[in-house]
């Protein structure tokens, strides 16, 4: 009797653990690693979870790995520190809304400035192509030009 | 030809502009002074047990006004500087439905031991040694000051060492509240 109940409840146990693909599933360190990489320690200066050795930061690394354990996944538990700590405890801006400044102008920028350059590299080139090469003699140079060569060829 | 030439010989200095203004702007905010998402939000729910061995939880306290104030006995000097203006907070208010919580985070047990002999804290303190209380309320750095209304509502958030002032001003403010 008690050995069915034994049967039963293990079958139950199975039944439940394959039912929630991702409760049941042992959490793999690169995941914890990958979430912690994308979040501020929040103790230090610009740098990781994953990064920093400090206390905090394998404290953040426990509470990932936890949540991680109880099915979260990798988003809903970024979401949890957004929820906590707002939008700064990750270390890469959203893209959108006004941040979405922070990932376009650095590109802007950079198209603008190859623009500007192209322009001037054009302006110069045809600047250098129509000048004349030598500045034309006027007329006293042009005499004594004249007188010398004269003076050399008797 | 030449006045091209002279808007570009304006344009280009005056470009600098933004970049000086957004400099300036950086250089003049505390990156670490961040709003904290949590005001005016439901309190995340704690239960710790006191350094007395004793059980603690917020949801306990619904109804009454909650500070939490999170320390570490390393933190020198805030921890030091707010720490008599806690206890006093605490004798001012303990009979007019006010609770003082103090969460020692980040810290080892003996030194926070030492820190509550030395002030003569009377109020409930706990540890928090696995940090995710702190974590819960977007702590990052101490001292940080939390004070809950009676509805269980985080209120405000008070960075670095509290005065009797800060203390009396925010108390008051949720007391004037009705429950």
């Amino acid at each position: 009797m008690s050995r069915r109940l034994t049967v039963v409840a293990l079958l139950l146990i199975a039944a439940l653990a394959a039912g929630s693909p991702l409760g049941a599933a042992p959490v793999s360190e690169d995941t914890v690693h990958e979430v912690a990489a994308q979040l501020r320690c929040v103790v230090c200066q610009s740098l990781s979870v994953a990064d920093s050795p400090s206390e905090t930061a394998r404290q953040m690394k426990a509470i990932i790995r936890e949540r991680l354990a109880a099915g979260e996944t990798p988003e809903q538990v970024k979401a949890y520190f957004v929820d906590k700590y707002g939008l700064w405890i990750l270390l890469a801006p959203p893209r959108q809304g006004f941040n979405l400044l922070v990932w376009v102008v650095p590109f802007v920028g950079l198209a603008a400035g190859l623009v500007l350059v192209l322009l001037l590299a054009r302006r110069w080139s045809r600047r250098a192509a129509s000048a004349p090469a030598v500045a034309r003699p006027d007329a006293a140079m042009r005499e004594r030009i004249r007188r010398e060569m004269a003076e050399r060829e008797p | 030809m030449s006045g091209r030439r002279r808007v570009l010989r304006w344009a280009i200095p005056l470009a600098v502009v933004p970049v000086l203004v957004l400099l300036a702007y950086g250089f003049r905010t505390d990156p670490r002074e961040i709003r904290s998402p949590l005001l005016g939000k439901p309190a995340s729910p704690f239960a710790l047990t006191t350094f007395d061995g004793k059980p603690i939880s917020l949801d306990a306290l619904r109804g009454q006004v909650v500070v939490v104030n999170f320390w570490a006995s390393w933190c020198i000097p805030a921890c030091y500087d707010e720490a008599p203006s806690l206890e006093r907070a605490w004798q001012a208010y303990r009979n007019r439905g006010v609770v003082l919580i103090g969460v020692n985070i980040q810290d080892k047990e003996e030194p926070a031991r030492r820190f509550l002999t030395q002030f003569g804290h009377t109020f409930p303190n706990a540890p928090d040694p696995s940090g995710r209380v702190s974590v819960d309320y977007g702590v990052y750095g101490v001292p940080e000051t939390f004070f809950i209304d009676r509805k269980g509502q985080v209120r405000f958030k008070h960075v670095g060492a509290v005065t009797d002032e800060i203390m009396k001003q925010h108390i008051e403010k949720l007391l004037e509240e009705p429950a």
